[in-house]
């Protein structure tokens, strides 16, 4: 081979290629995978995992260990504590319990501003000065409810202050709108989108389908009932991407994949649809009622720096909870563990006298 | 089917790749050849196969019948016939029928003295079938992970096979292999019309040949690829496009098991920017 500048530049560029082809071979993962059914055999519905990283998030999702059940019997709580309004009708014994394990799941140590001083002021555990009181009030509530009320999503799994907290005060997982991008939007489309979306599984998809799906209650079914477009029609390739933004964030949210609770050959119809569905179905109205009802009827009770750039309440998603597991801590049964946080049986419920706590 | 004239001095002895003289003949135009014989048994009972399998599967509609793999809990071992196993024995029909074909062409391409450009472009059309329902069903570790036969039903599985890593266009595998079927049918087109231009001149003027095509390209875009380039380059593309094809499937799932679009992680995470 002569040396001259063609057999160069050729050579070149095959180097550069092996080199770049040889690094992107690091990109990839390795085999073997794990796989588990969804559908009918040659469907191609269900699971694709990586062993080595179910190990990883095995690890980083489990229950901690419940300790020893309380007894329920003998004086109420309202009868020895001052204010204690939502769990009054526990048990003196169950009480002390709780307060106990959320101090471990939310506040662990002790110090002036952890422990139990987390919500409570030293000294006068009656006082309701400190927000977080408020907050843990009002997130007790909602626990209770979720228990309660959103059973066909909770299911026997319960949700406790750990499905969230997992030892922090302000769950790891949470969402504020964003300010909206002000930069030319030349070749980029809105600001709210084609920039990687970290909501949307790093797809070019928008940048927040939280706030018009699980803050409002935007329509999310796209798919049109008609073969043409109709004048009535209203669905948009534009409103699809919002639809696709917040399906990629559950599914990115469970560690699961479109067929999880779709076919894809038609994904609206329910028929042909895993049941899961249908709890997810229930799971994003949940949320919405998270964060409406609960989370942001206590935008003023937050200081400044627990609210977003926009002054909204840090908010639940789907990885609030679910943190990248399709039930949360592969399922445990907290709730069994934890019976203070279920609601007050209606006979104790209505001797629970006094305003209605916000 | 008449045997012109001028093609019996192309009929020659010898050429073949097993079995010597035995099917070293013709049957009318067609050369039959050992591999002849067995695409004709594959062809046949691969058929007789899915006609007996739509039978029992309740439909007899073209369009609905539907010849599915086994379960994934089968593994790789053998299913039972009513529950894949009809489409495990298929798959060898199928994989024996092109085999035997791509070899034919071989056989034939010997006897002419010519290069094994067709049997080898061929190969390719039928490694993509081997890659989606053996090599990947292999390196998953069940054929349950391959493409039921039948119309409506292999689209259901592609469909599902792309929404299970979330959004197959972030495939890079992908990505290049659309790329090189857009250019596959783009240089298809240049050429055609450019020869469909050169062969109908203005009426009264003389048919235009080589010399002003390579005329028109070089006046055009600075370079004409030439009449015998056009054709490697035609190669290379739809080949490639094939094989492409194939490695994005085949990288989805063994080799990646999550979104695609996370897999360019490693695009945004370069020190060069950051989201």
């Amino acid at each position: 081979m002569r040396f001259n500048t063609t057999n160069v530049t050729l050579l070149s560029l095959a180097g550069a290629a092996a080199v770049i082809g040889f690094g992107l071979l690091f990109t990839f993962e390795r085999l073997p995978v794990q796989t588990v059914q969804g559908g009918f055999r040659g469907t191609s519905m269900g699971r694709v995992d990586n062993p080595r990283t179910a190990v990883v998030m095995a690890a980083a999702n489990q229950a901690p260990e419940a300790p020893e059940a309380a007894d329920a019997t003998g004086e109420r709580a309202r009868e020895v504590y001052e204010n204690v309004p939502v769990l009054g009708h526990l048990s003196v014994e169950q009480f002390g319990r709780i307060m106990n394990v959320m101090t471990q799941w939310l506040y662990p140590g002790e110090g002036d501003a952890v422990g139990c001083n987390g919500c409570h002021v030293a000294g006068n555990f009656a006082s309701d000065d400190k927000y977080q009181k408020h907050v843990a009030r009002r997130m007790i509530q909602m626990t209770m409810a979720l228990n309660s009320e959103w059973t066909p999503h909770t299911a026997q799994t319960g949700v406790t202050c750990w499905t969230c907290h997992r030892g922090q005060s302000v769950p790891a997982n949470v969402w504020h709108e964003a300010p909206r991008s002000t930069g030319p939007n030349f070749l980029t489309g809105p600001g709210e989108q084609n920039r990687p979306s970290l909501a949307a599984g790093l797809s070019d998809l928008p940048l927040d389908p939280f706030t018009p799906y699980l803050m409002g209650a935007q329509e999310i079914r796209m798919q049109g009932a008609n073969q043409h477009p109709r004048p009535e029609s209203r669905q948009s390739i534009q409103q699809t991407e919002w639809t696709y933004s917040l399906m990629m964030h559950m599914s990115t949210s469970l560690g699961v994949n479109c067929t999880f609770c779709h076919n894809s050959r038609a994904f609206s119809n329910w028929e042909e649809s895993p049941p899961q569905r249908l709890t997810a179905w229930h799971g994003i109205r949940m949320v919405r009622d998270i964060n409406n009802t609960y989370i942001e009827s206590l935008r003023e009770r937050f200081p400044a720096n627990r609210l977003g750039p926009l002054g909204d309440t840090l908010k639940a998603n789907c990885t609030t909870c679910h943190q990248g597991v399709n039930k949360p801590m592969y399922g445990a049964p907290m709730i069994r563990d934890y019976p203070e946080l279920l609601p007050a049986p209606a006979a104790q419920r209505a001797e629970v006298a006094g305003p209605r706590i916000q | 089917m008449a045997v012109l004239s001028f093609e019996k001095k192309y009929r020659v002895r010898g050429g073949t790749l097993v079995g010597g003289d035995l099917f070293d003949f013709w049957v009318g135009p067609f050369y039959v050849g050992l591999f002849g014989v067995t695409t004709i048994f594959f062809s046949l009972l691969g058929t007789a196969l899915i006609l007996v399998a739509a039978a029992g599967g309740g439909t007899f509609n073209p369009w609905r019948i539907n010849i599915a793999p086994p379960d994934i809990a089968y593994g790789l071992r053998l299913a039972p016939m009513a529950l894949g196993g009809y489409w495990q024995v298929i798959t060898i029909c199928a994989l024996g029928a092109f085999g035997s074909w791509a070899l034919r062409q071989a056989e034939i391409a010997r006897k002419l003295g010519m290069g094994m450009h067709i049997p080898v472009a061929y190969s390719v059309a039928v490694f993509a079938f081997f890659t989606l329902n053996v090599i990947r069903p292999v390196l998953m570790g069940a054929w349950g992970h391959g493409f039921p036969y039948g119309i409506f039903s292999h689209l259901d599985w592609v469909s599902n096979v792309g929404y299970q890593y979330l959004h197959f266009h972030y495939n890079p595998a992908h990505m290049i292999a659309v790329t090189l079927f857009f250019t596959t049918t783009f240089a298809l087109s240049l050429h055609a019309s450019l020869v469909l231009a050169a062969i109908n001149p203005a009426k009264g003027e003389a048919v235009k040949g080589a010399e002003h095509e390579n005329s028109f390209y070089r006046d055009f875009i600075g370079y004409s690829i030439g009449t015998l380039g056009i054709h490697r380059l035609g190669l290379f593309l739809a080949l490639s496009a094939g094989i492409w094809s194939a490695i994005c499937i085949v990288i989805s799932g063994p080799f990646w098991t999550r979104g695609w679009p996370e897999w360019w992680g490693w695009w945004l995470k370069l020190p060069f920017w950051s989201i």
